[in-house]
Parts: structure tokens; sequence; C-alpha cells
């Protein structure tokens, strides 16, 4: 096996994607990825046992079709990673099972590893080694959390997440709100560019003194968000047009939250940046395609003196290259293999990046 | 011909079954005591089982595909569609109530029988055989009370026993605890291969839909 440059097969499952991807080392050979995202349309959410099912049908046809697109056989294969959590417990099960019997049917060491670290290290794809220094904001369906990457294989702190509703349900939420569609965060995003950001302010969560405290004294959510107050605040608003029989001014809404939403993870982000040292942020998660997200945050990157790194889409969002990165980064870093008897966790905290044997 | 059985539709379980000619010879066999722990034992008994036997890679896999509760149920799919990937071994499936079938078959029963599992919610899975276990009707998901009559074989019997009762169904002593098991399931796949007949693809037996409800704001209504 090359320490430098495993060849390593990473496995994801943890939402309504099945992903499958393969790495040499820093370098990527392939992304494939199945999504049930159609399927949850109708319901404006995804339903944890339709994506269950379909990480079932969808993943043999997604692995050989990684195998075959990037012209290689499992024999060549050095390690194999999976999502272990954190992400919706059956949907898990599913390609934990999948990983578990490709490495005992080919003796290949098995990585359980974590999600959100892996957002992370899927940077190195793109770009190479990542920097000193490093925070990371990760924005997406199921996730809002700001981390601290000591060190991407064993050392990755939170330093703040949301204590209610991911950042991007939020948007699916209020895209049901609107009568938007799902997913929500694409249409709102087109929308809000034909509305006035400043027509109406919706609140920002977690931003009074008590919350935030101060720099020497943090309060006790400095560093958290919280957006189901926010969701409310619009449903209460709509109610409001409706009941005087106004007509819903929908594009004004959509910026108004879209601002109060990218206003309070950008200003949080950067000082929590600002507060722990860290000159260099990665964004990851499906929200990272938010044009106000990328624009807002860009700049209060630069005035903050932090570089900012945004790697391309299709590794933003959940896929099986981004497991297979931090799993090629494992192997190198000669952290131990976790082997077949682990349990997937729903809840796995980023400090435990691969779960131990 | 060496086989691997899987089935998950209840405990977690498997088996390697080796057959010649008509005799079958089970080389070792795993059950787990728990009900909620398939995706983390099944994968290191499967280990174990073939190590035991020299690591041969199996010719074919037999898979329960249900009905069963469902994130159980999809290990075992999910782990025996992958093992025959990579093996590049036929994976056949069983329908699991048939596991217990054949067990209930073996004790002669006089007629035709049911065979019942506990399908949660106050309901059961079932399906009906002929006395020498060939399935005639199911499976089906109801409440006890639509059971046909007369003898029921399975953990479903002996969780509702006095209500079969009420509709003339007797759960049979002795299998008031029994799950499908892959030994059983594994026997019934190698028998019907010897004989020929067709065994089922690895879709799954739900038998129920996601309990998604679509919400009334996506039906158009604003609020």
């Amino acid at each position: 096996m090359s320490l430098t440059a495993p060849l390593v097969l990473g496995i994801e499952s943890s939402c309504d994607e099945t992903g499958v991807g393969i790495v040499r080392g820093t370098e990527l050979l392939v992304n494939a990825v199945a999504s049930s995202m159609e399927e949850h349309v109708r319901f404006g959410g995804v339903i944890p046992e339709i994506a269950s099912r379909a990480h079932l049908d969808a993943f043999v046809p997604t692995l050989s079709a990684a195998l075959k697109d990037a012209g290689v056989t499992l024999d060549e294969i050095d390690a194999i990673a999976v999502t272990s959590g954190p992400g919706l417990s059956g949907a898990l099960m599913v390609g934990v099972s999948a990983a578990k019997a490709l490495a005992l049917a080919t003796g290949k060491p098995l990585y359980a590893i974590n999600h959100l670290v892996a957002h992370v290290g899927v940077g190195i794809l793109d770009g190479g080694k990542l920097p000193e220094n490093l925070g990371a904001l990760l924005v997406s369906g199921g996730h809002t959390e700001i981390l601290q990457v000591n060190s991407l294989t064993d050392d990755v702190r939170l330093l703040g997440a949301t204590i209610d509703d991911a950042a991007g349900e939020a948007y699916d939420k209020v895209a049901r709100l609107l009568g938007l569609g799902y997913p929500g965060g694409p249409v709102i995003d087109r929308i809000a560019k034909d509305g006035d950001p400043k027509a109406i302010r919706f609140p920002r969560g977690l931003t009074l003194p008590k919350f935030i405290g101060t720099a020497e004294e943090p309060g006790k959510h400095r560093h958290d968000f919280s957006f189901s107050g926010l969701k409310t605040a619009v449903a209460r608003c709509v109610e409001q047009y409706q009941k005087r029989g106004e007509e819903v001014p929908v594009a004004d809404i959509a910026a108004g939250f879209q601002e109060a939403v990218v206003d309070v993870i950008t200003s949080k982000a950067v000082r929590a940046c600002q507060e722990h040292g860290l000159t260099n942020l990665m964004l990851g998660g499906g929200v990272a395609a938010n044009s106000r997200l990328r624009e807002l945050l860009a700049a209060r990157c630069a005035s903050a003196g932090i570089t900012l790194r945004v790697p391309p889409r299709n590794l933003c969002t959940d896929n099986g290259a981004m497991v297979a990165a931090l799993g090629a980064q494992l192997v190198a870093g000669g952290i131990a293999p976790t082997g077949l008897g682990f349990s997937t966790d729903s809840g796995q905290p980023v400090s435990l990046v691969s779960l131990v044997a | 011909m060496l086989l691997l059985a899987i089935d998950t539709s209840a405990n977690a379980s498997a088996a390697l079954l080796r057959a010649e000619g008509t005799a079958i010879e089970v080389l070792g066999s795993f059950t787990s005591t728990e009900s909620n722990d398939h995706s983390e034992v099944l994968a290191p008994a499967i280990e174990s089982l073939l190590a035991t036997a020299g690591s041969v890679v199996p010719a074919a896999i037999a898979v329960g595909v249900g009905p069963g509760p469902f994130t159980g149920l999809r290990v075992g799919l999910a782990t025996a569609r992958t093992l025959g990937f990579v093996w590049g071994a036929p994976v056949h499936g069983v329908m699991s109530l048939d596991a217990i079938a054949l067990d209930a078959a073996a004790q002669q029963p006089a007629g035709d029988f049911t065979v019942a599992i506990d399908a949660r919610r106050k309901e059961l899975y079932w399906a009906r055989y002929d006395k020498a276990g060939v399935l005639l009707d199911g499976p089906h998901v109801t409440v006890a009370e639509e059971l046909p009559a007369g003898p029921v074989y399975g953990a479903g019997a002996g969780l509702y026993a006095d209500r079969l009762a009420a509709v003339g169904a007797k759960a049979e002593e002795g299998f008031e605890s029994s799950h499908p098991g892959a030994v059983s399931l594994g026997t019934r796949a190698l028998r019907s291969l010897a004989a020929g007949d067709p065994l089922l693809g690895t879709e799954p037996l739900y038998l129920r839909e996601s309990d998604a409800k679509v919400p009334a704001v996506m039906k158009g209504k604003l609020l």
C-alpha cells in the first residue's frame, strides 16, 4: 500500500445522496453520486425511510459505475472509508452495511469516518494540503457548524452549531410557506435577487448580548445558531399579509429571510475565526452554493484578513469523494482502521474523526 | 455447492451451508441475541463463518427479502447484494417466512398452516402454506384477527395467541418464539436450486409504504 498516495474508496449515505468516490492520495479519480432528491420533492423535505430505500437500490449500481469510470479494480484499492455519522440512522446503516460487506469480501481495511470532517477533508482534492490555522463553516440541509481544524486526522473541535434547525432546513421550510417548492435554497436565492433585502427585517437568531457575551466572557451561544424562530417570524409575516387580504410580497420576504440567515452565519463565522486565531476558512455543505452567502462571506472574510476557500459545488454537497479524501489522509497519517464491528452514530461528534476499533 | 445464507427480517442471522447432491450440511451458523444490532454484528459474523470454513468464496448467496422491520431488513440486503457483486456470485431472494414454514412442515402438520411474525404496530406479517410447506398465499400484513383459522407457527402466533384463538387460529407449541433463521432459509434455497425451482430477486418485501404524509402547505395551502 502506498502510504503517501493510497487508493481509497469512500462511501456516503448519511442523507439523500448515495455517493461512491475514489481518490489516490489528494487526487480525485471519480465522484459518483445518486440522489433521491426527486422523491422528496412532494414532501418538501427529506423523508428518512424513502432515502433509506433509495440507498439500498442505488448502492451497487453507483459502486459499479465508480469503479468503471475510475478504471480501477477492487483488488487495487488500498482502503475503504464510510460515513458512520452524523446523519440519518436508517440511511447511514445502508452505506455502512454495504461498506462492511465490501471490506470483508475484499479483505481491505475499513475506516468509519465523520461526515462533517469529511466536508473539510474534501478541500484537499481542490488545492492540495490544507493550511494551518484553519476553520470550517459547514452549511447544509442537515448541518450548520463552525469547526476549528487543528489536525484533519485527529484534532477537530466544534466551535458553534445550530441549536435547532439547520440553515438549509430553514430555507426548505420558508420555501414551503411561500409555495416555492423543494429544495428551498436555489429558488429562494433566485427570487431574492428581485426583492429588497431591507424591506422586511427578520430576526437574527442568538445575537442578543445575553447569548453572545464578550470575547473575554463568552455567552452560552456566542458561536451558535438558531433558525427556528426566523422560520416562525416568516410564517407570521405571511399570515399578516393574508389576513389583510394583501398580496404576499414573496420576493421581499425571500430577500429579507436570506439576508437574516446569511448575515448571522457570516458574522458569527468570522468572529469565531478571529477569536480562535483562524486565518483560513473553508466553506462546505449544500448551502455553499448560495450566491448571497458566498458574496457576503467573501467580503467579510476579506475585511477580517481571513483567506476563504470554497471547493467546487459538486464537492460541497454530500458525496463519496470527500469520504475517500479523508480516508486517504487517515491512511497516510498512520491511523488504525476501524474494522467491522462498529455501530453507526447519528450524532457522531467532530472530535471522533474516525471510530476506534 | 457452498452457499452463504443471510436473514435480517428479525434478529440478524447468517449460515454457511454445503450441498452435495441432495445432502445439505450446515458448516456454521450465527443468530444474534438482540433484535437491534444487525449492522454491528452481521459482517463480523459472516467473516468468522467464512474463516472457519477455510476462507473459500461461496458460490451463491441466499438472502431473506422479508417481510420484516425495514431498517434491519436493509442491512441483510445491502450486505448480500454487495458480497454478490464482489464475489461475482448470484444472490437469490427467499421470502423470510418460508424459513419458518420449512421447520413447520417438518412437524408434519395435518393440513394447510399459517406462518406469522411480529410486524409491530399491533400487526402481523403472515403467509399461508400447504402441509408440505409450499406457499399458498401471502405475505400479508394485517391485525391478528384477519388470519385464517387453523395452526399458526412463528413468533407472531406467540405474541397474539389469545386474539388468534378468538378467530379459530391456534398458536403451535414450540414455535411461539420462532423467527426466520438463515439455516432454514439457506436449506430452502438449496432445495429450490437443486429442484430447479425459481427463487426470488432481492427486492425487499416492505408491504408498507413510508409513513410520510404530504404536508398541507405542499398541496397549495399557504398556512
